[in-house]
């Protein structure tokens, strides 16, 4: 693994401060759902590496498609690049959803708004997806996911779908699964954490957390786990690195 | 052939680049980038006698030219460290630096003793975190405190003694020298500058901490100006460091009197950079016809490259 220029071969503005870029990498066949990469800024003022999940992969092309938020200064420079611009990357990172255990289960993957794109390649590589999605009015990569596979939505001032959470559109739409895969804000993982128990299935959610190294070192992304995690030997795992994906029932989501 | 070798309290390091600690952990994960044994020396994340949790996140933010932290230190503890990281480092052709902390002297001294008969080839003692409410900053900023720990250390160390210094201090040479005079075998500096970063959205705190550490290229100016004057103040030899992201850094530093560097938070910018940085420093050393990288240690307060002043 190493820290690479690719290069940019598509970028689109898909609903207000999202952006989709395509790039070409040298490592799209390595790429495994739920993997993100850290995207660098050309503005040496700007140190640290922007961790963005790895939405799509086109084996044939080698590129990877990242779905992000403008979320500060970083982002925003990310997304004015046009295509045939460079832009330096490292991955693929972490870990990943454990798609080969559930691959012939039913999997329901619930994404609350920017933590939606992971969950799209994800889908690729299982049989029986379902998708249950939440934003909080204006919809993004819904055609993409809803064209392919079954999909409910919930928006936050009912403009389309349940209105509520997506919790909610869950709840509503009796929606049955072996198991739910999840990413999204802390408040969504934790009520999903809740609802997988009453529901008795396995949960696993994709965290974030403020990065610096991205690859383990710094430990400065860790979340509370419940037991002792085998590698820092305390009540810590890397995101990085141990995760960003973890079995609910493994972090301390309070 | 230009000597890129230089020698700290008696060990010799095949070049004067290392690795802060704190940004690299115990190598493991930066050795799936490049060959440790390309390095100087390895200094590794701080260990403490038992294991430590660290802060709450967020733990980490970006600032301009460089980053807070406040991580707390966490570790596995000794026990760990001994069983797992130090065989891990112990196949690569590099120095190993325990960087080793505690909340009193008593924990300290058992981190110490418990590597006396471990293949390490020095100890940098941490008094200069500021993060953690005890230990750590707290045994740094007094020069009574520094000399007294040193002394501690030095009793029951069988490796030579690398005493980590703070820059928030007043002056740094008076710490540079009470930890001489506590008898430690070389210095580094800088540690982090107490730094604070607000989210306005939020109102509230970046950092969980409140406070945490800056470092990076915004405090690079002030890490050279304290190596000189704390290289110029003692006798014994200065390990640079502070915002160092390039080879032309480094060189900052071992002509302000640093007779080694160590390379931190560009390790986040890019993986392979302290590899980059000891070839560049070759390359300028070959650049200028100057035959040993010794040759410009603290030249910049002595008539310079050309010896002019």
């Amino acid at each position: 693994m190493k820290k690479e220029t690719a290069r940019i071969t598509a970028q689109e503005c898909i609903a207000t401060d999202i952006y989709s870029m395509t790039l070409r990498v040298s490592f799209a066949e390595e790429v495994k759902p739920g993997q993100f990469l850290s995207v660098y800024s050309a503005d040496g003022a700007r140190l640290l590496p922007r961790p963005i999940s790895i939405c799509d992969v086109d084996l044939n092309e080698g590129t990877v498609r990242l779905v992000y938020r403008i979320a500060g200064k970083g982002t925003a420079e990310f997304s004015k690049l046009a295509p045939g611009c460079a832009i330096d990357v490292l991955g693929p990172l972490g870990n990943g959803f454990p798609v080969e255990e559930f691959r012939n289960q039913r999997v329901l993957l619930v994404g609350g708004g920017i933590g939606i794109p992971p969950l799209y390649y994800t889908a690729k590589s299982l049989s029986d997806p379902v998708f249950a999605v939440g934003y909080r009015s204006e919809t993004y990569l819904l055609p993409d996911i809803s064209g392919q596979f079954e999909t409910h939505v919930a928006t936050e001032d009912g403009s389309l779908g349940t209105k509520g959470n997506v919790l909610d559109a869950i709840r509503c739409e009796r929606i049955g699964a072996d198991v739910i895969f999840a990413c999204g804000p802390k408040p969504m993982l934790r009520a999903l954490k809740e609802y997988s128990k009453e529901a008795g299935i396995r949960c696993f959610v994709s965290m974030e957390e403020r990065m610096a190294c991205g690859v383990g070192a710094c430990l400065g992304c860790v979340t509370r786990t419940v037991k002792q995690d085998a590698h820092s030997f305390v009540k810590n795992a890397r995101i990085c690195k141990d995760g960003p994906v973890f079995d609910a029932e493994e972090v301390d989501l309070t | 052939m230009t000597g890129t070798c230089v020698n700290i309290a008696g060990v010799s390091l095949k070049n004067p680049v290392m690795t802060a600690s704190g940004t690299f952990g115990s190598g493991m994960e930066y050795g799936e980038f490049f060959d440790l044994s390309a390095l100087g020396a390895v200094v590794t994340k701080g260990v403490a006698s038992v294991p430590w949790q660290g802060n709450p996140t967020p733990r980490i933010c970006e600032t301009a030219s460089g980053m807070l932290n406040a991580i707390g230190l966490q570790n596995p503890g000794i026990d760990v460290f001994v069983r797992r990281d130090l065989p891990f480092l112990q196949k690569y052709d590099t120095r190993i630096i325990v960087n080793v902390c505690g909340h009193s002297v008593e924990e300290y001294l058992e981190v110490v003793e418990r590597l006396a008969d471990e293949n390490v080839d020095m100890l940098e003692i941490n008094i200069s975190c500021p993060n953690v409410k005890e230990g750590g900053i707290a045994f740094g900023t007094d020069p009574r405190a520094i000399e007294s720990i040193t002394k501690a250390v030095k009793a029951k160390a069988k490796q030579p003694v690398i005493m980590k210094l703070s820059p928030n201090v007043t002056d740094i040479r008076e710490a540079a020298k009470a930890a001489e005079s506590g008898g430690a075998d070389a210095l580094s500096l800088i540690n982090t500058l107490t730094g604070m970063k607000i989210d306005i959205e939020r109102g509230t705190f970046a950092l969980a901490n409140r406070t945490g550490g800056l470092s990076g290229p915004a405090i690079r100016p002030v890490a050279v100006r304290m190596v000189y004057e704390a290289s110029h103040a003692v006798k014994i030899p200065v390990i640079g460091m502070g915002g160092i992201a390039s080879a032309e850094d480094a060189l900052e530093f071992l002509m302000a009197g640093a007779r080694a560097v160590s390379v931190g938070t560009a390790n986040f910018h890019d993986p392979c950079i302290s590899v980059k940085i000891a070839d560049g420093i070759e390359k300028f050393l070959e650049r200028k016809g100057i035959r040993d990288v010794n040759e410009i240690v603290g030249c910049a307060g002595n008539g310079g490259l050309y010896g002019t002043v």
